[in-house]
């Protein structure tokens, strides 16, 4: 069940930055960075999981009921608004492109190399 | 004092809130002198905590949430001297940047502020944490405010490419830290970095520990711009605003550096007994890294641009010191830091100044307009001759430090690369200061990347606070090598950062601080070595900017030959700079394979 999870988890991450690499669009790339960050909720989330856990409220609850572990939904939680920022950081850019140079193909933005 | 550790974080962050809902009310003025406060205010406090961090960790626990038995529940900030000289170093970047932009982003809306200030307490922050989690959110942090600074387009220079290549290429990073977070929090149900060694010591380390290892030291790399994680920093500051520029390379990237040095000492230093195959690796990553951005930076002709490169040159060799994992090669890369960012920094100044003034940032374009703004053009000198390592100037002590710890471990074939990378990288600066402040050399060069035309629109600023802030940055960061007794204070934090039961044992059990030794307040006389690599190194870099500025006069067969042999090698490492993020995030995935794959064959 564990491994399911873990490989699921690293199956979700590579698809995402498989996506992210082959991108000719910068919407398109945000989204694909959403894609690898939805592998680390399953994965933390498979991490905290607990045979036969309710959820960790422990109102009115038994002592020594098992639940599952409320730490990495906490981190999960926290990475939800981190990367909610960033991406809406990104998709600003990428507005700002296609207003300054008529394109979000990241190829043609690429006027600085080498 | 422990309450005073939460300070460097809490009072950036709030002023920044604070002036992000009244700047549409009050004036402009009033803004900025308050941002500019706060930083400074910042910085003391750093300095502060850094001085009493001579006598012992200092440590404060969130909400009072203290470790019970040995167990961490809580979250807390363990300041020792090298993670609080990195924030009052960040921290003091921050004031010398925002006292710069008080004139030079006059145009720019009180936003700019704002990042400022959430850069400066995300980086204090991310430098004095004692837990992993907090130590990524603070990294996020840092990473939000940062991408949003190098898209700040006031200068209306270049496309939104560097911003977004930034932005893009951190967070898949930043990615692979989290995976490697929860990795291990499932091996150990810990996050504290003292627990998380604890728990992990005694074991040989297995595959999931060292896929852990290789994700976390992964996602920190690509935040120092090591080679081949490197590609976006220079299309970062190619676009940023000058005073960003000096964050970026003086203190950003040094995060990158500092997190892999912190995670490993108290994480993963007791599951490795065979230290020699993480060594090895680090060591000939940051020299690969030195060469890259030596060679690179001798080919650009934007400035903003080759100051980048010369800062991935410069990461390597802190690398360098942090992979060797010697507390003697550790204070070098402590010492480097320090100067690196503050010349560094200073150095972009030079740069913002000319872009204001004689509106251009192109080498060739400004052969010889220097002339109108000598003074710029001796800070500029004085900056380059710093960054060379000549014997007691600016990072000659972090270098001749590095070596020693390098001789120690048995690996001193690296100290002549080191040395070659950092003469060619400043000679390329020293390079440009002669064509551009002295009009020496012709005014066209093949050799060097075409750069897209950019015209900066006409601006008028006062030149006052922009000199200040920068002589005070170049003038600091060249006298720190002969600063009486930061060797000996540098050596000692490096021994206690080391120390990983002595970091447990305080952070867990609130073990007493062991009775610190006095230590004086001298300057050590530099080895035989260290003199002969600093004036080699000398004497390399003004070879190179001759080489570059008069090659022409070269006997033609000379000339050709070598052209011959240079030019593809050269041109294959050129092309691959190609500033299309899809190549950057394919080099991370198979640098990250290749690295992962190295460690899981040879550190079972």
């Amino acid at each position: 069940m564990n491994f399911l999870a873990f490989g699921v988890a690293g199956w979700i991450c590579l698809v995402g930055f498989y996506g992210a690499i082959v991108s000719k669009n910068l919407i398109h790339l945000a989204l694909c960075l959403t894609v690898i960050q939805s592998s680390t909720y399953v994965l933390l989330l498979s991490i905290g999981y607990r045979k036969h856990g309710t959820a960790p409220i422990f109102k009115g609850v038994k002592l020594g009921t098992t639940a599952v572990d409320p730490v990495v939904q906490s981190l999960t939680l926290t990475d939800i608004v981190i990367s909610v920022t960033v991406i809406a950081l990104i998709l600003a850019l990428a507005l700002d492109a296609h207003k300054k140079s008529g394109t979000i193909d990241p190829d043609q933005l690429a006027d600085f190399h080498g | 004092m422990s309450w005073l550790l939460p300070l460097p974080v809490a009072i950036p962050l709030l002023t920044a809130a604070g002036i992000a809902s009244v700047k549409e009310i009050a004036p402009r003025r009033v803004l900025d002198a308050t941002a500019l406060a706060a930083a400074a205010t910042a910085t003391a406090f750093s300095l502060v905590i850094m001085v009493d961090t001579q006598n012992g960790d200092v440590l404060h626990w969130f909400g009072a949430w203290r470790p019970t038995g040995g167990v961490a529940i809580g979250i807390d900030f363990a300041a020792d001297p090298l993670g609080a000289g990195l924030a009052a170093l960040a921290c003091g970047l921050v004031t010398l940047a925002l006292l710069y932009s008080w004139s030079y982003m006059q145009e720019a809306t009180r936003l700019f502020d704002v990042l400022m200030l959430v850069f400066c307490g995300a980086m204090a922050g991310f430098a004095l944490t004692g837990d992993l989690f907090n130590m990524f959110v603070w990294f996020e942090l840092m990473g939000v405010a940062a991408y949003a600074l190098a898209g700040f387009q006031v200068e209306e220079l270049g496309p939104l490419q560097g911003a977004v290549n930034f932005a893009i290429t951190n967070t898949a990073g930043a990615y692979l830290i989290l995976i490697g977070i929860g990795l291990l929090y499932a091996r150990t149900g810990a996050l504290n970095l003292a627990q998380l060694g604890r728990m992990l010591a005694g074991h040989p380390a297995d595959r999931l520990v060292i896929v852990a290892l290789t994700l976390v030291f992964i996602g920190f790399l690509v935040k120092a711009a090591i080679v081949p994680f490197h590609w976006w920093l220079a299309d970062a500051h190619a676009v940023a605003p000058a005073p960003v520029c000096v964050l970026f390379s003086g203190a950003m990237v040094e995060m990158g550096i500092y997190a892999v040095a912190r995670i490993y000492w108290t994480v993963f230093s007791a599951s490795f007994d065979h230290s020699a195959d993480v060594r090895n690796l680090l060591v000939w990553l940051g020299v690969v890294t030195a060469l890259v951005g030596a060679l690179m930076c001798f080919l650009q002709r934007h400035l903003k641009r080759m100051l980048a490169f010369s800062t991935i040159t410069h990461a390597g060799v802190m690398l360098v010191g942090v992979g060797l994992l010697d507390p003697k090669a550790l204070a070098g890369a402590a010492n480097l830091v320090l100067s690196h960012g503050l010349v560094k920094g200073g150095l972009f100044m030079v740069c913002g100044l000319v872009l204001l003034r004689l509106r251009a940032i192109d080498e060739l374009r400004l052969h010889g307009a220097g002339r109108a703004i000598p003074w710029w053009g001796v800070l500029w000198a004085a900056g380059t001759v710093g960054l060379i390592g000549v014997p007691y100037v600016g990072v000659f002590l972090g270098h001749a430090l590095i070596d020693d710890g390098a001789t120690v471990r048995g690996i001193s074939s690296v100290q002549p690369l080191l040395m070659i990378a950092e003469a060619v990288s400043a000679g390329a600066l020293l390079r440009v200061g002669a064509r551009v402040f002295l009009g020496w050399g012709p005014r066209d060069d093949p050799l060097l990347t075409p750069e897209p035309p950019e015209e900066p629109p006409e601006r008028d600023a006062a030149v006052t606070p922009m000199a200040v802030a920068t002589t005070l940055a170049i003038a600091v960061g060249l006298a720190l090598s002969v600063t009486p007794g930061l060797e000996h204070r540098a050596e000692h934090g490096a021994d206690r950062f080391v120390d990983r039961s002595a970091y447990v044992a305080h952070v867990l059990h609130a073990a007493p601080a062991t009775h610190e030794p006095r230590l004086p307040f001298t300057v050590e006389p530099a080895s035989e070595e260290s003199w002969a690599y600093g004036l080699a190194a000398l004497a390399l870099a003004v070879a190179t900017a001759a080489f570059g500025l008069w090659r022409h006069r070269l006997p033609e067969l000379l000339r050709s030959e070598s052209a011959r042999v240079l030019r593809p090698p050269l041109e294959i490492v050129r092309a691959a700079h190609s500033g299309i993020v899809g190549d950057y995030l394919l080099w991370l995935t198979v640098g990250t394979a290749v690295i992962g794959g190295v460690w899981a064959i040879t550190l079972r």
